[in-house]
């Protein structure tokens, strides 16, 4: 029973149909020859079946190698771009609740490049603190360079208030960046209609394939290139193109935005009876986020079980043939408590209780059902095993 | 029986598991994380050896086709090994970071912890044997191989942990056995080096970890007269039996060489002296670990390092104190408090005390007497 989707999804059929019958294609799409040309014509079909689904234009799609570089991309590009243009422009302002894709890169920033680095607070809930962002701007606004908001959080699924935050920011001449790597066939996303400067999206989040995301870039957006090289993507991003993969991740885009409002109410409704069901079998089991489902992904479930620690959860449920994450990011593997939480204001002990279940296209009331049955020996299980490698000194 | 085995990422640990799926046990691999950046964010943090021996024991597990999962104990670890092992050497000891990861992480927090998850027993690739007599109770022997022995720093486990562990490499003929082994089964962790150092003395540098968390802390080295010879930067820095980095200006009058006698942390203090005035005659020890059941008076071999000789002696125990006159009087030389004393029957182990006095052959006293 796999309930980590979120992590990533199975291929749709379409999609992997797509991409086996492209991959022995022959071709460069940017050799001038008959073969590059039909290659460059597959690649600029996916381009516009990607941008018509995300309501931007074709020239804004920028193709990457995943969310991941598009983040790196849009972080270190805007913040170059908008500091060369105006030195005192420095400051680099993202949510505390961001992915490490988009974390990561700002700190390396602050580290590296000069930058002046604002993590924006959230509320318990994990949604962005709109009133801490107006006075941050007031004091600053004309030093920002960048401004980044999730669209969706990828651990307790909150979205953001991003009408409000793009709102304020364009006051202040300053460009915004949205992670919606999550959000893409799960809620309405419209980069057109956004007001967005910029947004990441991925393919296998999204029933895609592996290796390819893009970073939409509204026109006139000035990004300096973080890929040196051949001069693909208007110089932006350097590297040869995969027409196979593009293929792929422009129609698993298209597909799952087209089915996006069966989906969400199917899912969400599946989702539903997970919490209630979650709730039951272990009352005082903790959902993260908001309760207010519509203030969340319709795929996402997250709790804290107290007195547990997530290692030996995933464990138990993994035994069990549940498969589901501690929904934070990992080293080596090793389950941390996770930065989204501790910016909620969860405190640590809690936070290492956590488990993310996150449903997906082929997800079905068996999945559910499945969980429930197994969860309350797991929760039993682990809290008899209970917070064994947690320090005493507290 | 549900094993949990424990890969560090070395090629024994992936050996022993692959022993105890052979034997039909149900077997879950668990790395465990013992020690981490407390960076919030990973920039610039990365500490690439430790994820390597992650990602060597990811890949041993993925060829013994076992589950595979990383548990953080690195908390634990801090406060039961690291900080002890920091404290000991304040207080003018000399302790074993492994005997105290042993004790407090292996077949403590990890093996509790296993239990409560439903396992049976903690597979782990030390060399060591467990024989099981007719009555059922088990015994810590000595492994086949006894350059690679193991068994000194498992016998603080004592006999409850052990009937809940398993280690299948005691009877491995040599190291170069496990290698050829591991070779055979296609872990590619099979020509990867031993690890000798401190695990978290990543440096190999025991002296300037202890500066780093102990501060500079200047005093004397005297003689045993109490004549000042020289100065030291932290007497936590030095051990009983230690000859080089004592800086004397001055030779000795003997013109022979001179060796940390004892360590005085109260007075902040380094005693030095000849190589004779090491020898010992007796050792005293607490805090016992029995396998078998241990009184009065009764003959046994004494090892007070991991890759030290065995001597005979006599021990006697009383009070919880044991007493351990070597039978040969300075066959052993420059013992410190807080060393772990290892006694044995022949291969068996009959139990550890942790080393608090060593009485000198020239009748002196090194560290703390009850």
């Amino acid at each position: 029973m796999y309930l980590d989707h979120a992590a990533t999804t199975p291929m749709l059929p379409e999609a992997a149909r797509v991409l086996a019958e492209q991959l022995v294609r022959t071709g460069n799409p940017s050799s001038l020859h008959a073969s590059g040309r039909a290659a460059r014509r597959v690649v600029e079909e996916a381009r516009e079946r990607l941008a018509a689904a995300l309501g931007a234009r074709p020239s804004e799609v920028v193709w990457t190698s995943g969310g991941t570089e598009a983040d790196n991309l849009a972080i270190k590009g805007m913040f170059w771009a908008r500091r060369n243009e105006d030195k005192q422009r420095r400051r680099l302002l993202v949510s505390a609740v961001e992915h490490h894709a988009v974390l990561d890169p700002a700190f390396w920033m602050a580290e590296h490049a000069g930058a002046e680095l604002v993590l924006l607070p959230v509320d318990g809930d994990g949604v962005v603190e709109v009133d801490a962002l107006r006075e941050e701007l007031e004091r600053s606004g004309d030093q920002v360079a960048l401004l980044s908001v999730m669209w969706a959080n990828n651990e307790v699924g909150t979205l953001q208030p991003l009408d409000d935050v793009v709102a304020l920011a364009r006051r202040y001449g300053v460009p915004v960046h949205a992670d919606a790597v999550q959000a893409v066939g799960q809620v309405p996303v419209d980069f057109g209609a956004s007001g967005l400067d910029a947004m990441t999206v991925s393919a296998h989040k999204v029933g895609g394939p592996g290796g390819a995301g893009a970073l939409l870039a509204r026109r006139g957006l000035d990004l300096t290139p973080v890929l040196h090289g051949g001069g693909q993507e208007r110089g932006v991003r350097s590297g040869t193109l995969d027409a196979a993969l593009l293929a792929s991740f422009g129609l698993a885009v298209e597909e799952s935005v087209g089915g996006r409002e069966d989906f969400a109410v199917r899912v969400g409704a599946l989702r539903d009876t997970l919490v209630t069901g979650v709730q039951d079998v272990v009352p005082d089991a903790v959902l993260r986020g908001p309760r207010d489902t519509s203030r969340r992904l319709p795929a996402n479930a997250h709790f804290t079980f107290p007195g547990c620690e997530g290692d030996s959860l995933l464990y138990l449920l993994d035994s069990a043939g549940i498969e589901a994450s501690t929904g934070s990011a990992c080293q080596a593997g090793v389950p941390r408590p996770s930065h989204v939480l501790l910016a909620m204001g969860v405190d640590e002990v809690a936070a290492r209780g956590a488990l993310r279940f996150s449903l997906g296209h082929p997800s079905t009331a068996a999945d559910v059902d499945a969980l429930l049955a197994a969860l309350p020996g797991v929760v039993d299980r682990a809290r008899a095993a209970g917070l064994a490698t947690v320090g005493t000194v507290r | 029986m549900r094993v949990l085995a424990a890969l560090s990422g070395g090629v024994d640990s992936a050996v022993a598991a692959a022993r105890a799926v052979d034997a039909g046990h149900d077997v879950v691999g668990v790395h465990m994380a013992l020690s981490r950046t407390r960076d919030q964010f990973r920039t610039g943090s990365r500490g690439c050896c430790s994820i390597e021996d992650a990602g060597d024991a990811r890949r041993a597990a993925d060829v013994l086709g076992i589950p595979y999962y990383v548990w953080d104990l690195s908390e634990r670890f801090e406060e039961t090994v690291v900080a002890d092992f920091v404290a000991e050497y304040e207080a003018g000891r000399t302790p074993n970071p492994c005997v105290r990861c042993n004790e407090h992480i292996k077949f403590a927090t990890l093996l509790d912890k296993a239990v409560a998850l439903g396992f049976d027993a903690v597979c782990t690739g030390h060399y060591a044997r467990i024989e099981t007599r007719p009555d059922g109770t088990r015994e810590l022997h000595r492994a086949r191989d006894l350059a690679k022995d193991q068994s000194y720093v498992l016998a603080v486990m004592g006999p409850e942990r052990l009937a809940r562990s398993m280690f299948p490499l005691g009877d491995v003929a040599t190291k170069e056995e496990t290698r050829a082994e591991a070779a055979a089964r296609g872990l590619s962790v099979s020509a990867k080096p031993d690890s000798y150092d401190i695990c978290f003395v990543a440096d190999g540098d025991t002296q300037g970890f202890l500066r780093s968390r102990l501060g500079s802390q200047p005093g004397e080295i005297v003689d045993g007269s109490g004549v000042v010879l020289g100065q030291h930067d932290g007497a936590y820095a030095f051990t009983v039996g230690q000859r080089k980095g004592l800086s004397i200006g001055r030779p000795a009058a003997d013109g022979k060489p001179r060796y940390v006698l004892s360590v005085e942390p109260v007075d902040n203090r380094v005693v030095v002296g000849s190589a004779d005035e090491l020898a010992v005659q007796a050792v005293q020890a607490d805090r016992a670990v029995w396998f078998a059941e241990a009184d009065g008076s009764f003959p046994c071999a004494l090892q007070v390092r991991a890759h030290g000789d065995a001597v005979p002696a006599h021990a006697t125990v009383q009070d919880g104190v044991v007493e351990i006159a070597l039978d040969q009087a300075g066959a052993l030389r420059g013992v410190a408090p807080g060393q772990s004393a290892v006694l044995y029957d022949g291969t068996r182990v009959l139990g550890q005390a942790t080393v608090t006095a060593a009485l000198r052959s020239s009748g002196a006293t090194s560290g703390l007497v009850r």
